[in-house]
């Protein structure tokens, strides 16, 4: 298990260095941070003398040393629009994409795991025909269209939900700003959530589905229908337990994905996240601010993918003794 | 007189498929007494297995019972509901699973797969369900039982896994087992071994046994009687001594003359010719017609019936005469 | 054409005919529908140029004072206009009809392009295995987890920062389809690297490989043929994907510009507009973005069920 665990880290920490070297290049090509700080008006002597001083004229590998090391103290840089370092800026925004994140994985924990356990054990039920005949139509419908249409329905039509913004927060430890403990911030999160939900359950749904019915088919489930064991611990135990292992797998990519549909999800609603601002960065072409998100998602998505691993391993007695 | 056990009558599974229906067993009819072994034999797709699982109501969907009656120690247990089937599965009547590196949940340890089945069937503690378990794998001869009982199977060999499969067989003590296959997936050195465990185990508890292989020989080891499958039906029954030595039915013939042991050594296998048809396209008349070699018109038009001849079930219109 | 040639021709459809997949296609209504709808959506969109009454593409042929007009059927509309017009004075029906075309053409060429460098990628890895294979695997899952539109909307950002957004809206459509390419190599790479897998280790394989022929031959003549069910699952459902991409890049504004709008475009064009009432600027090119995909996603499912070897094995 811990050769495992270190392994899974280098990887890891491989993969960030390759973001962070990505990262740095589109730095590099995309703009010119001295233009940024003083201007047009500054003769182009001072200007190659600035360069040499910010080190600008060194080579490309001796920059992105300095890059990494600030980066590794924390430091990715200033703003060039909001005058703040980088860092800062994300972290401002990050509690609301945080809310919208844990808002959708609410129901896609509620729903997906009974509906396509239930799909998968009673595949003929009416309920279970509904069950996939809806999933696949919220396939279909793109994440943006979803918002659109949740919007005009509740909240031009009917009035019942706000449309843009995160509503009340609170201070959680004086420094996370949430909504999710606010009637006012619940109602607000709603329906972005339920957006942000609407592409990632129904795949979820399915996916459990299918695998939950290749494992009934198998030979240790019809061993242990032969064991004489209740139908609910044969579901529950023997079935739903295997069907885990992949769910856990790609559930992991998932996370991904539902990071990049925050983009979506937060344009169409406003809301202020760091899809918001990644967005309004690029129009901005606020190239430190860019490179920031870029590197703080691929944190992220790294961060994830090892937990999920890990997560896969101790479900898997299989990981421990081949150290896969 | 030996008490009766099990008595099948007029069995019959259907399979309604996609391009129509399809009998997979039809009018299988026999009985097995209070510790008796019996085997059945044939080739793949004759119904063996389908034989098997339909006496625990477990025929994999599409298939059901179409028609038949299955008596269980005065239960009929074609009738009998989820509820009070799922206490004989695994408590009265046990399986052993072809493949033992399939059998087994890999996810789950082997002392949870075997304590569960104790607890679905007894009120005991986990304490003394552990200690079942404990005792059954000493009783497959597995060494070092109590750390097994942590392990999980893909720590295990094939013959090490087939043995615990086994133990949970035992361990409600049925009076009878029902092996499908169970030393096919096995090497040829371990066969043997688990073969005999298997008998002096059935000997020692007084088990019944409904042995299900191809292999002539695993049965001739194993058991006392044999039906021999063709096509979905039972085409001869008799002892196994009757069987091996003087094998009336064409069939069983062909089957046992091609036994590697029957070869001189340096010759070619004594085969069949042809292949069993698909349950699919059944010829009229006697279903081996085309592969017989004392075939008369009358096999191509009527289906011989199973009948009774010197201690023996046949379904031939000319078995072959011994004196 | 000779006879011997029509005479095979015939046969391969009468073998066609008589298999599983044409059984089960003309008794599944879902399937016959979907397709149907896909086939009329593909012929319409190639026949655009014939069929539109406008050519959205030609600022010529539009007037700001035609500008948001409603369907026909509502107050105010115009019956030159039957869906409404767009806030720039266009025709409704002509710019669907060509977006519909904008939309499929990426879905197809972008999916293409995936199946190109995945099925390539899948093959080699799978044939030659170790080392190789391991990285490569590695580096598709890597890559899956950053999924198709992070790396889009980072590139397409970026491109479109750097040449300009004059420049960007000449060349858009290339771009997307090169993205959406490459980004989504794996999921071609893995499913066949699986089918090479699997089929290594039958016995014919082997046998071609005793008798001397190249691993090229090997894998084109004897492996490549039996991935191509499982591709052809894989390719319906990559297509929609590539659509659904399309329009939410184009959504965000990375997409295709609205002088040539996808389906994309035009729901981002009309988004400014849904909340004052004009709403069919964005209902219209929705529903057909939306029936589209699912006409793709339901044939693409009956398509898994029926060409699934494991299906019949029971």
């Amino acid at each position: 298990m811990f050769a495992f665990l270190v392994r899974r880290l280098g990887q890891a920490v491989i993969v960030m260095l390759v973001i962070s070297l990505l990262s740095f290049s589109i730095q590099d090509q995309l703009g010119d941070p001295l233009r940024e700080l003083v201007g047009q008006s500054v003769s182009e002597e001072i200007r190659n003398e600035l360069r040499e001083e910010m080190g600008l004229n060194d080579p490309f590998m001796v920059q992105y040393g300095r890059f990494l090391k600030n980066a590794v103290q924390g430091d990715l840089g200033t703003s060039y629009f909001f005058k703040r370092p980088a860092l800062d800026v994300i972290m401002d925004k990050l509690p609301a994409t945080i809310d919208l994140v844990i808002g959708a994985t609410f129901w896609i924990l509620l729903f997906s795991v009974p509906v396509g356990v239930f799909a998968a054990i009673r595949p003929h039920h009416w309920f279970s025909k509904v069950a996939m005949g809806v999933s696949i139509v919220g396939i279909s419908v793109p994440v943006f269209l979803t918002a659109i249409f949740l919007i005009y329905l509740f909240a031009v039509e009917l009035g019942w939900l706000p449309s843009y913004g995160r509503g009340d927060t609170v201070m959680l430890l004086g420094r996370w700003k949430t909504s999710l403990f606010t009637l006012d911030g619940l109602k607000h999160l709603l329906l972005p959530s339920i957006s942000l939900a609407s592409v990632i359950l129904p795949l979820f749904v399915r996916m459990i589905r299918s695998e939950m019915m290749e494992v009934l088919e198998t030979e240790y489930v019809k061993f242990a229908w032969a064991k004489g064991l209740h139908k609910r611990r044969i579901w529950m135990i023997h079935a739903f337990k295997n069907t885990l292992l992949p769910v856990i797998t790609v559930g992991g990519v998932q996370l991904g994905i539902m990071v990049a549909y925050t983009i979506l999800t937060e344009t169409v609603f406003q809301w202020p996240g760091m899809g918001f601002m990644f967005l309004e960065a690029i129009n901005r072409v606020d190239t430190p601010l860019i490179v920031a998100y870029l590197i703080i998602v691929g944190l992220i998505f790294v961060i994830t993918n090892t937990v999920v691993d890990i997560i896969y391993g101790m479900v898997n007695p299989m990981v421990k003794i081949t150290g896969q | 007189m030996d008490k009766l056990l099990l008595s099948v009558k007029n069995l019959e599974v259907v399979f309604p498929l996609r391009t129509g229906a399809v009998t997979a067993i039809r009018d299988v009819s026999f009985e097995l007494n209070q510790g008796e072994r019996i085997g059945i034999v044939g080739e793949s797709g004759a119904g063996k297995s389908i034989t098997a699982f339909a006496i625990l109501n477990l025929i994999s969907k599409p298939g059901y019972l179409a028609s038949g009656s299955i008596e269980f120690d005065g239960i009929d247990l074609a009738e009998a509901d989820e509820d009070l089937m799922r206490q004989i599965r695994g408590n009265r009547i046990s399986m052993i699973f072809q493949d033992p590196m399939m059998t087994l949940n890999p996810v789950l340890t082997i002392g949870t797969q075997m304590e569960e089945t104790i607890l679905a069937h007894r009120d005991t503690s986990r304490d003394d369900a552990r200690k079942i378990a404990i005792e059954k794998l000493k009783a497959v001869q597995i060494p070092s039982a109590e750390t097994r009982l942590d392990q999980y199977p893909h720590e295990l060999s094939g013959g090490m896994r087939q043995r615990v499969v086994i133990a949970i067989a035992l361990l409600t003590d049925p009076q009878l087992i029902v092996a499908d296959e169970p030393t096919t997936a096995l090497d040829v050195t371990i066969q043997a071994e688990i073969l005999e465990l298997l008998l002096d185990l059935c000997n020692e508890f007084d088990v019944g046994l409904i042995l299900i292989t191809h292999d002539l020989g695993v049965v001739s080891q194993v058991t006392q009687r044999i039906l021999v499958m063709y096509a979905g039906r039972i085409i001869e029954q008799g002892s196994t001594s009757s069987i091996i030595e003087n094998p009336m039915h064409p069939y069983t013939k062909g089957l046992i003359g091609a036994l590697p042991e029957m070869t001189t050594p340096g010759e070619k296998l004594n085969q069949i010719p042809g292949v069993m048809p698909s349950l699919q396209d059944i010829p009229s008349g006697c279903p081996f017609h085309n592969r017989c070699r004392y075939i008369q018109d009358v096999c191509r038009s009527r289906l011989p019936d199973l009948a009774k001849r010197e201690e023996r079930l046949i379904a031939c219109h000319f078995p072959i005469q011994y004196d | 054409m000779s006879a011997q040639t029509l005479e095979v021709r015939s046969s391969a459809w009468q073998r066609f005919r008589k298999s599983l997949v044409y059984h089960s296609f003309i008794h599944n209504r879902t399937a016959m529908v979907s397709a149907a709808v896909v086939a009329f959506f593909v012929i319409t969109s190639l026949l655009a140029p014939v069929l539109a009454p406008y050519d959205p593409w030609d600022q010529t042929q539009f007037d700001i004072m035609d500008s948001e007009l409603p369907p026909v059927g509502s107050n105010g509309a115009d019956q030159r206009f039957v869906l409404g017009t767009d806030a720039m004075g266009r025709d409704m029906l002509s710019t669907i009809l060509y977006g519909t075309g904008i939309s499929i053409m990426i879905g197809v060429f972008a999916t293409i392009l995936q199946a190109t460098i995945g099925i390539s990628i899948g093959l080699v890895s799978g044939y030659f295995g170790g080392r190789l294979d391991s990285f490569l695997m590695r580096v598709a899952d890597i890559q899956l987890s950053f999924t198709t539109l992070m790396v889009a909307i980072v590139i397409l950002a970026l491109f479109q920062a750097t040449v300009g957004l004059r420049f960007y809206e000449n060349y858009a459509i290339f771009v997307i389809v090169l993205v959406i390419g490459i980004a989504e190599w794996p999921q071609y790479a893995r499913t066949v690297r699986a089918c090479v897998l699997a089929e290594k280790k039958k016995e014919y394989v082997d046998a071609a490989r005793v008798i001397g022929l190249k691993p090229r031959a090997i894998i084109y003549r004897h492996i490549l043929p039996n991935t191509i069910s499982p591709l052809l699952v894989i390719s319906t459902v990559q297509v929609a994907n590539a659509i659904i991409t399309e329009a939410a890049l184009s959504f965000l504004g990375l997409g295709m510009p609205i002088t040539k709008p996808s389906l994309g475009s035009l729901i981002r064009n009309g988004f400014d507009y849904i909340f004052s009432g004009s709403w069919w600027i964005t209902a219209f090119p929705a529903l057909i973005l939306v029936v589209l995909i699912l006409a793709i996603n339901l044939l693409g499912d009956w398509m898994r069920d029926v060409l699934n070897p494991k299906l019949y094995d029971k």
